[in-house]
């Protein structure tokens, strides 16, 4: 078995360095319809439904809904100690700026690559705000 | 970005720590945005909340020393002495949130509004002004009706913004930004707020986030249609930003609006659509426990309405009836003999106090009813039926 590792360029919103592994949505995210104890989505009908977010670096496109629920609700995760541990995204604005802010997580967009095609659940990605770089180890057995 | 020599002394942690932390949050926003350079504001409302996020921020920089630099006011949280003596169950830890951020707001210097709508008397923007101001009615109401720019702020921006008086320069500080996006031809019969209501909270859905603009308005609406339909339109989309030619400031015509370009997309909204929005935001129940009004906070004459409505009536019994307004409006109902009214049929009418507040806790459990979808929203309560003012009074006199 090997893993090959790929080493993308980022753009540094929020800084800090953050490492787990990759869960990946393709709809926008609301912080506040997880369970703040556990991080376990309870968005119905969402793809992430029922998934844990505690601990992974999140691959996602946007965030959504009002401010103060959007902030709190990513804030009451870090409070339980299961925020995650970097985000990843592809459209940011003012309010997803702001929750990464107050709990301190790293925050990048603008990959070199499109991150839904070279990101998947279940790899290990080190996020390296500071450098600018996002680095992607693929747990694909590789033939 | 590009930062002066006094932005990086702040940055350097030389006015202390709660500016640093301020200024620090706005270059995170300049760049995620690949702003130039930061702009002054002059004036900023804070979406304040009794909400440990919005604690942990206010606190981070009052402790840290920060001031408002530039008038800023306050969202409400609710009127602690007030509901404490009304109700036992309040949770201590959540009264102490609320009255810690209320605390730390009025250390900092803000203007303790505790209004949402603040444009209307104690912070009041100006044509053009470049201000930041968040909270949902707050931002579309500055930027269209007023003509002020401001971006759709978070609580945590709009009070780092009013303590550095900047903000970074990006978004809708940028004119070709402000361009319509959506052509939203209206043929439908506007009657009062209520149907604004409706109508805001039909775009907001259908465009998710633009700069809708609206044709086909007929006639001038009220301050209150206005208000609710930017509450309304921010709450079920993102609509930071819409033109009413004819009734907005910035543009007399939709082409000029458009900048023109060519609408991205084009919607009609006939009596069949807010027939149906309002369809959607009913339940099941008949019997309710309380009706909720003010959210957004009742002005002068809604209150004014109100008393209109129970002159000489009584609230039923197993009902509890709320309007939520404003210290400065409640001060002139209750010169006016509102106030009097409303009390004497058995209603409240409550100042500082937001829907989306711990001091509700009364009510987790109850059905109510409501003229606003936004409260319907925060799921606060069991359930919340929506429907016109007066049809929410006539239910808390009958009881159902």
């Amino acid at each position: 078995m090997k893993s090959s590792e790929i080493v993308l360029k980022c753009h540094k919103i929020i800084g800090g360095y953050g490492e787990g592994e990759a869960l990946v949505s393709h709809e926008p995210i609301c912080f506040y319809l997880t369970d703040p104890k556990t991080g376990i989505v309870r968005e119905k009908d969402h793809e992430l439904a029922g998934k844990n977010i505690a601990g992974k670096v999140l691959v996602f496109p946007s965030g959504k809904a009002s401010s103060v629920v959007q902030i709190d609700g990513l804030f009451k995760l870090a409070s339980h100690n299961v925020a995650p541990k970097a985000l990843i995204v592809k459209d940011v604005e003012t309010v997803l700026v702001v929750s990464a802010f107050m709990v301190k997580v790293p925050l990048v967009d603008r990959l070199e690559k499109d991150p839904f095609e070279v990101i998947h659940t279940g790899d290990f990605i080190k996020v390296d705000a500071e450098k600018n770089t996002v680095t992607i180890r693929k747990q694909k057995i590789l033939t | 970005m590009y930062l002066t020599k006094e932005e990086e002394r702040i940055l350097g942690g030389e006015s202390g720590e709660g500016t640093q932390k301020a200024l620090e949050l706005l270059v995170a926003i300049g760049d995620a945005y690949d702003s130039e350079k930061m702009i002054p504001v002059s004036r900023a409302h804070a979406a304040s909340s009794g909400q440990e996020g919005d604690l942990y921020f206010v606190e981070l920089l009052a402790d840290g020393g920060a001031r408002c630099k530039v008038p800023t006011s306050t969202n409400p949280v609710y009127d602690i002495p007030y509901f404490h003596k009304l109700f036992e169950k309040i949770p201590e830890d959540e009264a102490d949130v609320a009255r810690r951020v209320m605390e730390a707001y009025k250390r900092m210097g803000a203007i303790l509004s505790w209004s949402c709508l603040p444009y209307l008397a104690e912070n009041i923007p100006l044509y053009s002004e470049t201000v930041a101001f968040s909270e949902s009615s707050a931002t579309p109401y500055v930027n269209s009706v007023i003509g002020a720019r401001t971006n759709r702020e978070a609580a945590q921006s709009a009070l780092a913004a009013g303590v550095i008086g900047k903000t970074p320069l990006y978004g809708l500080h940028i004119k070709e930004n402000r361009k319509g996006t959506h052509l939203v031809k209206v043929d439908a019969n506007l009657k009062d707020e209520f149907d604004y209501t409706l109508l805001g909270y039909y775009v907001g859905r259908r465009i998710g986030y633009g700069v809708p603009v609206l044709t086909g308005i007929k006639r001038q609406p009220s301050t209150e249609e206005f208000i609710n339909f930017c509450a309304m339109s921010n709450v079920s989309g993102a609509i930071s930003m819409f033109y009413m030619p004819g009734f907005t400031v910035e543009a007399s015509t939709a082409e000029e609006a458009f900048q023109g370009d060519m609408p991205r997309d084009k919607i009609t909204v006939t009596n069949k659509e807010l027939k149906q929005a309002c369809e959607e935001l009913q339940t099941t129940s008949s019997k309710i426990d309380f009706v909720m009004l003010g959210c957004p906070h009742y002005t002068l004459k809604q209150l004014e309405e109100v008393a209109k409505l129970l002159k000489g009536k009584k609230i039923h019994d197993g009902v509890s009836f709320w309007v939520c307004t404003s210290a400065t409006a409640k001060v002139l109902a209750e010169r006016n003999g509102y106030v009097d009214v409303i009390e004497k049929a058995g209603g409240h009418v409550v100042v500082d106090t937001c829907i989306d507040e711990p001091c509700w806790i009364a009510y987790k459990s109850k059905v109510g009813m409501t003229d606003s979808p936004k409260c319907a929203y925060y799921r606060r309560f069991k359930e919340v039926r929506v429907g016109r003012l007066q049809d929410c009074v006539e239910a808390a006199v009958r009881g159902k």
